[in-house]
């Protein structure tokens, strides 16, 4: 069983011939998964002691692994390099220079014992061979780890070139292992392990269990191979078949992926387009400070993590109530006291909501600061979902997405369900008429834009949980928020939807190829040039009640 | 074009360029006879600032052509004052010759530090005062001209067109911020040396570039009222406050919106190409959307459809901005918030509207 290492490297001195067949015989041992008592493991120390690499080489196997606390001091100072042999009585330490002399600890009681000069100190090293087999030991070690990220990893750093007891030890691992990705791990590993077989079949047989596998230890063994001169040609093009698999999986992956971001930006547009969708789709109000709305409902998510500090999910959850009243409180003061005295005028609409924003911007600023602030994410919206190997979402970019879903489909429900809703409706459709059967309409106007309002403070929550909480950040999305709305056809909320998303899947597919200001820049034209041919967006309004924008 | 019927009983545009005309004389005469120090002495931060004020009243009328008179906001402005500023800076840049930075005799400083080896072709010409000046001119104008010949003919008007000429700044913002356009990027076109052979920074050069401030807003205001009072500016009403009535009627509103919005943004080009070597800099800031909507609230203030209210807008905003901002800056945009909020409720016609009543503003 040594021959392999023997072979692959020839010209070893004798003395590295004997390591190297003692490491078979421990390998083996472990490969049967034996476990070491606590008299092996003092055995192997004093093995340890006699400092030369076959001595290492075989107190290496009883030390890896052992729960003894010598064991585990000898371990780490021999991999970091300061293991030492304590002449003449062969006694283990740990050796730290100091001027002449070396302070000592002793390894099998962990105590300082008096420094002692230069020349009575041997140092016990690792040999790049030694190195190397001790990780592999680890590796062999951490298949047996109770957790199966553990075993995941071990089978990673066993990846390579095996040589057949680690081979033997996998094997079993396979037979047992009940994690499938650790399973699927040990195959990858295995597969790449036969790519080398002096057996052409097994190796072509291998390429193909590698087909479409995209880690990258699979993915360069495959490319080594398919450029490697002494590879009969068979197997060369074998390997070349397998990466053309795998590249199409992983360019398949990346459509996937653009997709999902650009679903994901589209969510936030659509987030931060449905409450001017509101009132600017069913009022016609032009609102200018929707974005200063947003970032009010960002800074009261703020406020509230700075309450609750300790209660990160808590405090998120209650942002969203917190944001919508806040908001709609704030939005309800605008129309009261502004914009109700501006209706039929649209351009001063425009220009008196623009001011307000303004003091609302210059308000923040001046309370809080001029500064971003940053809001932490609670634990859900942390980490990611891996779907397979080499595809995987965050969970922040998923849980907004679904949130503007949500919202969505609250908004949609309270108008077509709720007696308010009916209300809004109404107005919107014949005010005089509306009025005439008993419709208060200045309530339903103040409550609308209130709506409206509130909807921009729970989006700000979402969007604190994307980016810095800041003065500006809501001039960043008016623009886009308007573009949204008139693309998908004023006054038209799945439009609003549709053309939020759309937008967003655009943006991301542009991206790659313009970068991402052009992409902006041309997604800006593209709708510029799109509303110029349809005036009235992607869903017109159709009907008696359709006028003109 | 006769002056007379422009002016009859028009005692404002009386004033107005009455002012001009005088502070054409005047101005220089102060900043260049009496000694530095003297009470009477205009120092030339002082020219330089009032030469500023009268280019925003330039652009401000140039938007109130549109707006107070044909009913359209365009909120992109800022765009065609910009590329205006940014024509005229290019002129400005080649006449820098070899004393930048780099001393390259033929590229800008910014091209040498982007490793450009040779001028792009839209760089091409710019070294002469006469392309420069028609490019002032023409660059502003085909945008215009494209934009609202796509705008109109699909019948983009109100709020729509608000949002467009918005969105149509700030994609031309973010696209003047990178540095592959070859316009100087984040930074911009600044440095400047020269103008036509005289060094852009004596008090002599900025006085003569106050005047042709001066009188490039006295004859704006005069061609406009003359365009205004005409049978076209009677169409261009009707439109405002018809336009279906208008287009009943049998005019195309389509092509006098076209021309008199091309027009107002040549002259919003004029304004920029004036101001910018007065200032000393162009940078994409200039197209930030921020930017457009102020001039819109600048001819609310003054008061719509006069042109000279425009006028009497921007200079008093601006002034009270440059007072503002020396006394309480952290408070500038409450009040520039404020007065969006307050002209619109309460100053429906603008300052002249308040003081005059009586005022039939056209």
């Amino acid at each position: 069983m040594n021959t392999h290492r023997t072979v692959r490297k020839p010209r070893r001195s004798s003395s590295a011939a004997q390591t190297a067949r003692l490491l078979g015989l421990t390998l083996l041992c472990l490969a049967a998964n034996i476990s070491w008592a606590a008299d092996d493991t003092s055995a192997a120390l004093s093995t340890l002691a006699k400092g030369s690499p076959a001595a290492v080489a075989a107190a290496l196997p009883g030390l890896v692994g052992a729960s003894d606390p010598a064991a585990r001091r000898a371990l780490a100072a021999l991999e970091a390099g300061d293991l030492y042999r304590l002449r003449p009585e062969d006694r283990l330490v740990i050796g730290r220079r100091e001027g002449r002399n070396y302070a000592l600890i002793a390894i099998d009681t962990g105590e300082a014992l008096p420094p002692v000069p230069r020349r009575r100190v041997r140092r016990i090293a690792l040999t790049n061979a030694l190195r190397s087999e001790l990780a592999s030991l680890k590796a062999l070690a951490g298949l047996n780890a109770p957790a199966a990220m553990e075993r995941l990893a071990a089978v990673e750093a066993l990846s390579g070139s095996l040589s057949s007891p680690v081979r033997t030890r996998l094997e079993t691992q396979l037979r047992s292992e009940d994690d499938a990705q650790v399973r699927a791990a040990i195959a990858t590993a295995l597969a790449i392990a036969d790519l080398s077989a002096a057996d052409s079949a097994l190796a072509i047989a291998a390429t193909e269990r590698l087909a479409g596998i995209v880690q990258p230890a699979a993915r360069r063994a495959l490319q080594e191979l398919a450029a490697s001169p002494q590879a009969s040609p068979a197997l060369r093009s074998a390997a070349e078949q397998a990466l053309t698999v795998t590249r199409q999986k992983l360019e398949w992956y990346a459509r996937v992926e653009t997709l999902f971001f650009g679903l994901s930006l589209g969510s936030v547009l659509v987030l931060a387009a449905i409450g001017l969708a509101i009132t600017f789709g069913v009022m016609g109000v032009i609102n200018m400070a929707h974005g200063e709305l947003i970032m009010l409902g960002a800074y009261t998510t703020y406020v509230l993590q700075q309450l609750l500090p300790s209660q990160l999910a808590l405090s998120l959850l209650l942002s969203v109530p917190a944001a919508f009243l806040i908001t709609a409180a704030v939005g309800i003061a605008i129309e009261r006291g502004v914009i109700r005295h501006l209706y039929g005028r649209p351009l001063e609409t425009l220009l008196a909501t623009f001011g307000i924003s303004l003091i609302l911007q210059q308000t923040v600023r001046t309370v809080f600061s001029p500064l971003n602030r940053s809001v932490a994410s609670p634990e859900f919206m942390q980490g990611s979902v891996e779907l397979t190997a080499g595809l995987s979402f965050t969970n922040s970019r998923i849980v907004i997405l679904v949130f503007a879903l949500l919202v969505f489909a609250a908004l949609q429900l309270l108008l077509r369900r709720s007696r308010l809703g009916l209300e809004i409706r109404a107005v919107a459709q014949n005010r005089r008429m509306a009025r005439a059967l008993g419709v208060r309409s200045h309530r339903i106007d103040a409550l609308t834009f209130g709506l409206g309002a509130g909807i921009a403070g729970v989006a700000g929550v979402a969007l604190s949980q994307l980016t810095n909480v800041g003065p500006n950040m809501g001039q960043a999305y008016i623009i886009d928020s308007f573009l949204v709305v008139v693309f998908g056809g004023v006054g038209n909320l799945w439009g609003t939807l549709v053309a939020g998303l759309s937008l967003g899947v655009l943006n991301k597919l542009f991206e790659p190829a313009l970068g991402a200001v052009l992409a902006k820049v041309a997604l800006l034209v593209l709708v510029i040039v799109f509303i110029q041919r349809r005036p009235q967006g992607l869903f017109p309004p159709q009907g008696r009640g359709a006028t003109a924008p | 074009m006769k002056l007379a019927p422009i002016l009859a009983g028009n005692r404002a545009g009386q004033v107005l360029l009455a002012v001009l005309l005088g502070a054409t004389v005047l101005v220089p005469l102060l900043a260049l006879v009496p000694a530095p120090g003297s009470a009477l002495h205009l120092s030339s931060y002082t020219v330089t600032l009032l030469g500023k004020f009268l280019c925003f009243a330039l652009l401000a009328l140039s938007l109130d052509l549109v707006w107070g008179y044909c009913g359209m906001l365009s909120l992109g402005h800022g765009a065609f004052f910009a590329l205006g500023g940014y024509a005229m800076g290019m002129y400005l840049m080649r006449q820098i010759g070899d004393r930048g930075v780099y001393g390259d005799p033929l590229l800008p400083d910014f091209m040498v530090f982007l490793n450009w080896d040779a001028l792009p072709w839209y760089w091409q010409g710019f070294d002469a005062l006469p392309l420069a000046l028609l490019m002032v001119l023409l660059v502003p104008g085909t945008l215009a001209l494209v934009f609202g010949w796509l705008a109109f003919r699909a019948r983009v008007s109100g709020v729509y067109l608000s949002i467009m000429t918005q969105a149509l700044t700030f994609a031309l913002m973010l696209a003047f911020f990178r540095n592959e356009m070859g316009f100087g990027g984040n930074n911009g076109l600044t440095d400047f040396k020269d103008i036509a052979g005289h060094p852009i920074a004596e008090p002599a050069t900025r006085c003569v570039l106050f005047a042709l401030s001066a009188l490039a807003l006295a004859a704006a205001y005069l061609g406009g009222r003359y365009l205004v009072t005409s049978k076209f500016g009677a169409v261009l009403l009707a439109i405002r406050d018809g336009e279906d009535r208008a287009r009943f009627l049998g005019y195309r509103v389509e092509h006098y919106k076209l021309w008199i919005f091309t027009l107002s943004a040549m002259l919003a080009g004029i304004a920029g190409a004036l101001y910018v070597p007065q200032v000393g800099i162009i940078n994409p800031g200039e197209f930030a959307p921020l930017n457009s909507i102020e001039y819109a609230i600048w001819v609310a203030v003054g008061g719509r459809g006069t042109l000279h209210g425009a006028v009497l807008g921007a200079l008093t905003v601006n002034y009270g901005k440059t007072v503002f901002t020396a006394a309480l800056p952290e408070l500038w945009l409450f009040a520039l918030g404020a007065l969006f909020v307050l002209a619109t409720l309460f100053l429906p016609r603008g300052l002249l509207g308040a003081f005059r009543r009586s005022d039939t503003s056209s």
